[in-house]
């Protein structure tokens, strides 16, 4: 597929995440039961970083969860096979806890749609609050990010690729021209 | 990553590796859900499972009742005694008038080898064997097979004997399929009237002896002697059965340690196996039977996913969001 852009770079995403963290830790009252659940699979990856930036800034450790969405995708019944489940793994209660759910791109809202349902059949959290790393438009659903690292106005036909050196050997964000 | 792309679960002769692996790994995804306080993710909502069993059946019935449940699944019950067969209908006619009733995937269960692979080429709706006469019983042998990595770790390179009436068994044939095909060494143990020596030629090994069998597994799976059929003369006597090849604590301390003991349940308590040994430390059939829920989940969310109509008036499918990002 031909790049278009590349958005953010390994030094760009490291900045946006260390804001991130900043701003999380900046909205926290001070006796928060704070964790991060971060949607698989790069989401987690993003929630990992960002917890370890929140403990070096603030001395305190943040419990990370992982959360696959696929069980609760709102178009299982339109897909040729059903897609491949990870498991979800959230080894804290997220009852009373103040949690954010971190992705990489927000796009349609569907995604974070689902991410509340899932979360909900596991508990009650206190709050639930979004990070992303790249807010690209085109939502189809009232949804909307607390803390985005970039806003990046696309087409809906680009692709927004994310890839982040745990899983891909890189860190970058890049626009994608899908093919015609 | 394999796709699964078939209609029905019919037995894993007929899987790949790769098939029988994703299964496993599915199967791994789904068993957090049964340690939820709410046990319920909403994948088949609006989906209909008619479970058939027209054979009895206790545990498998209710492991896929649960399955099915915590898939939010909506579910239709038919048992053999009280359904229209018994007024002399054919199964395919029944599978036909379920199918006509828009149910989405049918378990079935019947003691004739055959009749899920004949009812699934009949109908359109999706099939799970749920075990067929002495051929398969697939979801069974997942589950062995489940059960096995996760206490062993990994299944290539171990030794597996199968020990009892392998010749009426439809788990062996399953668990023997599966564990073959995933690398494991399979002997099957018992006497020469209950032990098909044509399974040699499929490659496994056949040892008579018990004893001797036993030192060198590392996992044993004792089969239910069918007590029906003991008229058959099959077995001298249950005595002279449970003194050969039935595992008690004595045959138990001459093998390997970290022997793991397993059975497909439901155990004829001192005839396979000794009370001691079923409820011993190196058992793991309730393991079985708890796995038996997330094996099933998997397999009815993958049948189920693989048997959706053509999506012809359908919006084309939008791009996977885990792969774009939404």
């Amino acid at each position: 597929m031909p790049v278009k852009a590349q958005v953010l770079d390994g030094e760009g995403i490291r900045k946006v995440l260390v804001r991130i963290a900043h701003e999380i830790a900046e909205r926290q009252p001070a006796d928060a039961a704070l964790a991060l659940v971060g949607i698989r699979s790069r989401g987690e990856l993003l929630a990992r970083r960002l917890a370890r930036l929140l403990e070096e800034f603030t001395r305190v450790m943040v419990p990370v969860g992982a959360l696959d969405i696929t069980l609760y995708r709102d178009d299982l019944g339109l897909l040729s096979s059903n897609p491949v489940v990870h498991a979800t793994e959230i080894p804290f209660d997220v009852t009373g806890r103040r949690l954010v759910i971190v992705d990489d791109v927000l796009f349609t809202g569907r995604t974070v749609r689902a991410a509340m349902d899932a979360l909900a059949d596991l508990g009650r959290p206190q709050t639930l609050e979004l990070a992303v790393l790249v807010d690209r438009g085109h939502r189809e659903l009232p949804i909307k990010a607390d803390y985005v690292g970039k806003n990046m106005p696309t087409a809906r036909e680009e692709l927004v690729q994310v890839r982040l050196s745990e899983s891909d050997g890189i860190d970058e964000v890049v626009i994608e021209e899908k093919q015609p | 990553m394999t796709r699964w792309t078939r209609k029905d679960l019919l037995g894993l002769e007929e899987l790949s590796k790769e098939e029988i692996l994703l299964l496993l790994d599915q199967a791994r995804a789904f068993k957090e859900i049964s340690l939820r306080p709410i046990k319920k993710v909403p994948a088949l909502r609006g989906r209909t499972v008619a479970l058939c069993f027209l054979e009895p059946s206790t545990r498998t019935r209710a492991s896929f009742e649960l399955a099915a449940k915590r898939l939010s699944a909506d579910l239709l019950s038919f048992q053999g005694n009280s359904s229209s067969l018994v007024k002399g209908e054919t199964v395919v006619d029944t599978a036909r008038n379920i199918e006509a009733m828009h149910v989405d995937v049918m378990v079935l269960r019947h003691n004739t080898s055959g009749i899920p692979a004949l009812v699934a080429r009949s109908v359109k709706t999706s099939i799970v064997n749920a075990g067929d006469g002495s051929h398969e019983h697939p979801t069974q042998g997942l589950v062995d097979l489940y059960t096995i990595q996760e206490k062993k770790g990994r299944i290539e390179g171990l030794n597996v004997l199968i020990v009892g009436d392998v010749l009426h068994s439809r788990v062996a044939r399953s668990d023997f399929w599966g564990l073959t095909k995933l690398g494991a060494r399979v002997t099957l143990c018992g006497p020469p009237t209950l032990v098909p020596a044509p399974m040699e030629a499929l490659g496994a090994k056949i040892a008579f002896r018990l004893d001797e069998a036993l030192p060198q597994a590392d996992v044993v799976i004792a089969l239910r002697l069918q007590l029906e059929r003991q008229q058959e003369r099959y077995i001298p006597s249950f005595r002279e059965y449970t003194k050969l090849y039935g595992i008690d604590q004595e045959k138990l301390a001459r093998a390997k340690p970290d022997l793991i003991v397993m059975h497909p349940g439901p155990v004829n308590r001192g005839v396979e196996l000794s009370p001691e040994v079923a409820d011993g430390p190196q058992s793991v059939i309730l393991d079985q039977v708890t796995n038996g829920i997330a094996v099933r989940m998997a397999a009815l969310y993958l049948v189920a996913g693989a048997s959706h109509s053509e999506p012809a008036d359908l919006p084309a499918p939008q791009p996977d969001p885990a792969e774009v990002g939404t």
